[in-house]
């Protein structure tokens, strides 16, 4: 049977996360069809990145319902999320330092493949991340923007077909900027994506759907052009840019 | 990793196994029998030492409380071998109770999440508990089967035995054949384990648990493995440890002891099997030959060791050794290329003239 194209693999209802008082993320409802590349925008404090947490499984939601293609996920172990298919990367990077590069790719793809399919994929994410040079250096030797890549290498290495990235390009160079750009897009290919970012230009080069966040709750999706153009949306995010 | 990449990674323990081995057949023709008689003493300690380089080198666990499955596998041999009449079994029955008692702990520690300090502690404090309760046995009424626990003057350990024949007791000498055989064993079991997915998994987890999780690997049964299994190893040296001594007290879950083995990995170095092992025959003899004097206190010694360790050698003898080797293979590498490099710019310059 063909998959309906618009059959949705992230949804989440009522979906609430409060410190004490603050609410970070307030009754957001928000779905993301298979293959579809989404980033959430917003300032500071709006709440993307502890919904981000909610849905990689760093933080149990106070209340609400994550579904992850069907799989009620709310409160699930991150392990138990990763186990689903989901390639994730969080804000901070996080690799294995005291690894080389390649221990760190090969990782990901053994957890889910045989030993010899788990050196093929490896070899070829390295190939495929421009990593060769600095696959037998250690990872917490590495500059930031390569520790960043090799992150993505990790995810990348495990097939995944939905991926969580939380800032990716943050703190790149340009030229690295761009070259993250167009490995989302080839992700995008074969996944689902949904990107947290800061960085407008790098959305631009990327995005098709945007979510604005704020206050912890979804102010508008649209695409990012109508989102610059709307007054609401430059006033919370966008005024003190344009 | 392939068969050919595993045994590339294992050839280092191969080399250690090998001297060993040599060892092993040598040193009973060279040294007296009262040597001998003591370096199963310490060949015990040094299992001791191998199973805390794995759970918490590898694993990252740091477990302050490893004598407690040494104990344990020392207490459960002895009362085993005294009730079964025989020890193949009851050397068994050490490894078994070592390694299920450090599953149920392990369990409630890393499926509750216990953070890192708390787990030093409570281990620690597991290990002491041990230590009070077995000291209080020593009425009639404590008895396993025929073996009376003895509080704290313990209980004589029945010596091993061949396994078809259990009036057979071995000799102090065939014992240490046995130890330090045991000893190779488990050091090239624990350096096939850091090789395995299993082993990388558990090395990945002490790097970055989160990124480990993130991967989809369930952390918190990395860590029950690799704590289960090295109690397993604990239990194996105790084992040796009543065998060498000749009886178990319960001093064997003392602080003491407790910290001792803290301080072998220290000086040997965490992220490596062998540099435990050598510290603690070299600790131990250290210690053995302060014993015949008394103008240096034993525990003063040992505690300006450690100090020393933390504040100049962070890592430990092993892998400071280790890079010594590397950067002076590369340095003469280095400076061979340099050579042929200004070799080859002087002939350019000749050509050219």
């Amino acid at each position: 049977m063909k998959k309906r194209a618009a059959e949705t693999v992230v949804e989440t209802r009522g979906l609430c996360m409060h410190f004490g008082g603050v609410r970070a993320v307030d009754q957001v409802d928000f779905a993301l069809e298979d293959r579809e590349l989404r980033c959430l925008i917003g300032p500071n404090g709006a709440g993307k990145s502890t919904f981000f947490k909610c849905l990689t499984g760093q933080l149990t939601p106070t209340a609400g319902e994550i579904t992850i293609r069907g799989t009620p996920v709310a409160g699930a172990q991150s392990h138990e999320i990763a186990s689903l298919g989901v390639g994730i990367k969080t804000q901070v990077p996080n690799v294995f330092d005291g690894l080389t590069a390649e221990e760190n790719i090969w990782l990901s793809a053994r957890r889910w493949h045989g030993g010899a399919r788990a050196r093929t994929l490896t070899a070829e994410t390295i190939e495929r991340l421009r990593l060769g040079e600095i696959r037998r250096s250690l990872v917490g030797r590495l500059a930031h923007g390569q520790r960043q890549w090799v992150e993505l290498g990790m995810v990348v290495a495990a097939e995944p077909w939905l991926v969580l990235l939380d800032e990716p390009a943050a703190g790149m160079t340009h030229e690295e900027t761009a070259r993250t750009a167009e490995l989302i897009l080839e992700i995008n290919r074969t996944a689902a994506l949904i990107v947290v970012e800061h960085d407008m230009q790098f959305i631009r080069m990327i995005s098709r759907r945007v979510t604005l966040f704020h206050e912890g709750r979804i102010l508008m999706e649209d695409t990012m052009d109508a989102i610059s153009s709307d007054r609401r949306a430059r006033e919370v995010y966008l005024g003190h840019r344009a | 990793m392939n068969s050919g990449s595993t045994l590339r990674a294992m050839r280092p323990t191969f080399i250690f196994a090998a001297i060993g081995i040599v060892f092993m057949l040598f040193a009973p023709q060279v040294l007296a029998l009262f040597t001998i008689i003591n370096l199963t003493t310490a060949i015990a300690l040094a299992i001791l030492a191998l199973s805390l380089a794995l759970v918490w080198g590898y694993g990252g666990i740091l477990c302050f409380g490893q004598v407690a499955f040494f104990g344990l596998g020392a207490y459960a041999y002895t009362i085993g071998a005294i009730n079964f009449g025989g020890s193949t079994w009851a050397i068994l029955l050490a490894v078994a109770v070592a390694a299920a008692f450090a599953a149920v702990v392990g369990y409630f520690m890393f499926y509750g999440r216990v953070s890192d300090v708390y787990l030093g502690v409570i281990t620690l404090t597991v290990t002491l508990i041990l230590y009070s309760l077995i000291r209080r046995t020593s009425g009639p009424e404590y008895k396993i089967g025929n073996a009376l626990l003895g509080g704290f003057n313990g209980v004589g350990s029945p010596p091993l035995n061949l396994p078809w024949n259990a009036r057979a007791f071995l000799f102090p000498e065939q014992v240490f054949y046995v130890a330090m055989a045991a000893l190779i064993l488990a050091y090239v079991f624990a350096g096939w384990l850091v090789t395995t997915h299993f082993g990388r998994v558990c090395v990945a987890i002490r790097e970055n648990e989160t990124r480990a999780e993130l991967l989809g690997y369930d952390a918190r049964a990395y860590k029950l493995g690799i704590f289960t299994i090295s109690a397993g190893i604990a239990g194996l040296a105790g084992v040796f440890f009543c065998n060498g001594v000749g009886r178990v007290t319960p001093d064997v879950f003392g602080l003491y002891n407790a910290a001792l083995t803290i301080i072998w990995v220290i000086v040997g170095g965490r992220g490596t099997l062998i540099g435990p092992i050598i510290a603690t025959f070299g600790l131990f003899y250290l210690t053995a030959s302060l014993g015949g004097q008394q103008t240096l206190n034993n525990n003063l010694v040992l505690g300006i060791i450690l100090i020393v360790f933390v504040l100049l050698v962070p890592r430990g003898l092993a892998p400071t050794i280790a890079d010594w080797f590397t950067q002076g293979r590369r340095g003469r590498v280095g400076a061979e290329r340099a050579a042929r490099r200004a070799r080859r710019r002087a002939g350019a310059a000749e050509g050219g003239k």
